[in-house]
Parts: C-alpha cells; structure tokens; sequence
C-alpha cells in the first residue's frame, strides 16, 4: 500500500487547475478565431430592443433575505447533523442507540420548531404582506 | 472499501516496475497517473455534456413527434462539436455597464465548482478519483460554488433580466439545498458514514440491497432528493433562472460565444453529476448484482458500465422530465419547496433514525429473508 497522503487531495486540486486551464484555453481559441467589431450599440445591456433605463444594481425585493435567513438556520443545523448522523449506527450496534435517538431527536425537533414559526409567521408564502392581510380581514 | 485510482493500481506487479522507472518518486508517480486518470474523466464528461446537449434535442423532438438535429454526422451525431466550433468563433460581447472581474468570474466558479465535484464520484470500486471520508459532505459543499456562479453571472451583466435571472437562481438554488442535503444525511444514517466508499460498500448484491429499498423512508427520499436536485441544477420544471419565455435567457442573458459555452458545459455536466450521485446513494451506483472474492481489472470495467447505466438512465429521466412539464411560478416553486419537500426530507430523516433504532440497522429484505 502506499502512504495516505497521496491518496488524499491531489486529485481535487488537478481537477481545478483543469477546469481553469480549460477556461482560459477557450478564452485562448477563440480570441483567435472570433470576429471583433466592437461598437457601442453591441455593448448596451439587453432589453428587447429599447434604450436601457438605469442600472439593474437596485434595491431587491426583501424576501431574498428572508429565504437567506432561513436556509442559513438550516444549513448550519443540518452540518451540525451530518458527524451524528454518521456514527448513528456505530452507537446503535454498541448499545447506545436509544439515547442516540433522543439526542438526535431533540436536536431535529428544533429545526422542525423553526420551520413551524416561519411558517406561522408567513415567512414561507412568496406573497407574504396579502396573505397576511387577508387573515386579518378575515379576524 | 472503495480505492482510488492510485491506491487500487499499487496492488498491481507493474506498479513497483512504473515506481522504479520514476525514480521511486511516489508524489510524481501518482500525480501522472491522476493526471491520466482525470483527462481520461474530463474528456469523458464533456462528452457526455456534449451529447447531452444533443440527447436533449433528439428527445425533445421524439416527444413532439419531430426529426430533431440530423445534418452534421450520423443522425445529427456530432452536432455538439459544430455547436462547439460556432461558440468559439462568435464574438465576444460585454455590456459596458458590466462588472467585468465578475463578468469574467462567474463562468469560471461554475466550471471549477463542476468539475471539483467529479472528484468524488465513485466511477467503480477501484476507480474513484478520492475516496474522502467526507464525500457526501465536500460534494454538498463544492456544488454550491455553481449557485455562487448563478448569481455573479446574473449581478455582474448590470442587465434586469440577468439580474432577475441570477436573483431568482440564488434563491431557487439555496432554498433546494435543504431538502436535497437532510435527504443525504438520511442515507448518511443508514450507511454509517460519509464516504462513498462506505455507501456504495453497503449496497453491494442484488436490488433489494439498494438504499432505495431499504425502508419506505429511504424510498421517499430518493425522490425529494431527485427532485431537490433538478431544481439545484436549475432543470425544468424549475429553470426559472433561465425561463426563456419570461425572462429572455435569465442569468446568461448577456453572455457570448465561449462563456456562454462554459456555463451550459458545466450545467449539462452538473445533471451528469446529480444522476451519477442519485445512483450511487440510493441505487447501489457501481455495485455488482452477485458477491465475487476475487478482483481482476475487467470486474472494475463491468463496473463502470454498471454506474454509467445507472446514471445514463437517470439522466433520460431528467431529459423527459423537462419535456412533459410546464414550468412552476416563482411563489409555486417556494412552497413546493419549503412545505412539502424540507418537511418531508425531514420525517424521511427522523423515520430513518428510529427505523435503525427499532429493526437494528436491518434494511426490508434482510428482515423479510433473515439475513445478515
């Protein structure tokens, strides 16, 4: 056998100066092959045809934060799980698996509490503010 | 146990002759035979990217009763590499408002993000590029460079619709990563580990031994994870990044000729990479139907064709998916995701751990058949 630390990365890190190399190898071709006729009227922004009004860089629609928030909580829970998850049957076979389980369990049962709450809440309905209006008319 | 490329050919005779013809260099040794190996996959997956572009249209016009691309080559075969050819001699355009860094940024993070997650692929139990002992994990966490590639393309062309587009694909994107990762942990669960080698160990005989039909929990995973993943690589029905009838091209609106080329190559090898990745987690990926104690180099080929099919027939599926639906709306596609597909993701996770607990780790058919 052979010693583990050539079995590791290596190939990860050739895997990336590849697809860089290959990135700036088409950059390569087809500066060589491709037409340039630049012109103003080529380089303005895209918009069927009409004289672009403003920039595109402005403020955004708040529920992109939201959805971050949330998918931030859940991520950090859910790579948190991952080392439980994986010596969940190791302590199973060694006799500990109910107390795994409850372990495991409760740690779940708050990322279930939280999607309750947002859910409660109207975080997860895309049109929050007429959704919410809407039950307070009904009230 | 699976190997990688090195580790498997060192068992080999003619391992110790290459050894000596190096000069006992073992570092430069396997960085030729990685090189050799990863050229061999790049080139591989490219075309299979390629074919892809052309499996798509030729199915596509199958479904509507069409001829579809049938000029260059064979039936139309080699359309991919005339399609190739075209991207490179077209003109290289950049709005003039753009972020250029980031303009130039944005397709390379999705090449590098791709191609990173080939690594761990486990092409056949000796034949993987790394075997990392926290496969499933890097795989999760590499795949997301794509989802940072969306949103730059999509920030750095100063167009609305790339805006949108870019807008849309981050939070499509995100969102999807929930229900597609407690998926994985559920079989992270089952398999004790987060290896592929250990996954793929553990499915190793006929199809009951698969993960797919380890309890009716498994099961439902497999498909929250298989729809969580088309929506990560953006495939109908959820192309809203793209949605070409709405948002003009979406986050690539404003890309030309050979950039535009890298990110369809990356996105069409990411659905190669989701299927090969459903097959290994949930359908056994490379395992042979029947228990051999020996090992030759023509099991590993036999292998391969095994995992290849698997994934081949996985990505028809993704094909024929995009051709029989219609595209979700935005609100649609955020409910689907966080109150049907994460609270079911999460019952398949609980439902696996007490499963292990109650039965001890014993899938259907080993409580069916006795068994281990």
């Amino acid at each position: 056998m052979i010693p583990a630390k050539f079995d590791g990365l290596m190939p990860v890190v050739i895997l990336m100066a590849v697809a860089v190399l290959l990135f700036l190898g088409g950059h390569f071709v087809s500066v060589l092959l491709a037409p340039k006729k630049p012109s103003h009227l080529k380089s303005t922004p895209y918009e069927c045809g009409e004289q672009p009004v403003g920039s595109a860089w402005s403020m955004f629609n708040v529920r992109f934060y939201v959805v971050g928030l949330i998918f931030i909580i859940f991520d950090v829970e859910s790579v948190l799980m991952f080392p439980v998850a994986s010596i969940f049957k190791e302590m199973n076979e060694m006799g500990h698996g109910g107390y795994a389980l409850i372990v495991f369990l409760s740690f779940i049962s708050i990322l279930i509490e939280g999607i309750a709450y947002c859910w409660k809440k109207g975080d997860l309905d895309w049109v929050k503010s007429y959704q919410v209006s809407l039950k307070q008319n009904n009230k | 146990m699976n190997q990688t490329v090195v580790s498997y050919l060192s068992q080999y005779e003619f391992y110790d002759h290459l050894l000596a013809f190096f000069g006992n260099n073992q570092g430069l040794l396997s960085f030729v035979i990685y090189m050799i190996f990863i050229l061999i996959i790049v080139t591989m997956c490219a075309t299979i990217g390629g074919l892809g572009t052309y499996a798509e249209r030729k199915i596509s016009a199958d479904l509507q009763q069409r001829v579809g691309p049938n000029r260059v080559g064979p039936y139309g075969l080699l359309q991919f590499l005339a399609d190739g050819v075209k991207m490179m001699t077209k003109e290289d355009i950049m709005p003039f408002t753009a972020d250029k860094f980031l303009f130039y940024l944005a397709p390379l993070l999705a090449l590098v993000g791709v191609f990173s997650t080939l690594a761990v692929l486990p092409f056949s139990s000796g034949f993987a590029l790394a075997d990392l002992n926290v496969g499933v994990f890097y795989l999760i966490a590499i795949s997301s460079l794509v989802g940072v590639a969306v949103f730059l393309g999509g920030y750095a062309s100063n167009s609305k619709w790339s805006m949108l587009g870019g807008m849309r694909g981050a939070s499509q994107i995100i969102s999807y990563e929930i229900p597609v990762t407690l998926s994985v942990l559920a079989i992270t669960l089952l398999a004790g580990g987060m290896s592929f080698g250990t996954i793929v160990g553990q499915q190793k005989g006929l199809p009951f031994n698969w993960f797919i039909f380890h309890n009716p929990f498994a099961f439902l995973a497999f498909f929250v994870f298989f729809t969580g993943a088309l929506a990560e690589t953006n495939r109908a029905p959820f192309d809203l990044p793209e949605a070409e009838s709405e948002l003009v091209s979406g986050y690539h609106t404003e890309y030309t000729g050979m950039r535009f080329g890298f990110f369809a190559l990356a996105e069409y090898i990411e659905v190669f990479v989701v299927c090969g990745v459903a097959a290994a987690l949930f359908l056994g990926g490379s395992s042979l139907p029947f228990n051999i104690s020996f090992d030759i180099l023509p099991l590993q080929l036999l292998e391969f064709i095994i995992f290849m099919t698997k994934t081949l027939l996985l990505y028809y599926v993704v094909i024929w998916i995009r051709w029989t639906l219609p595209r979700l709306r935005v609100d649609q596609l955020m409910s689907i995701c966080w109150k049907y597909l994460t609270p079911m993701a999460i019952l398949n996770l609980v439902g696996c751990s007490i499963w292990i607990v109650v039965f001890n780790g014993k899938s259907i058919a080993e409580l069916i058949f006795g068994g281990h």
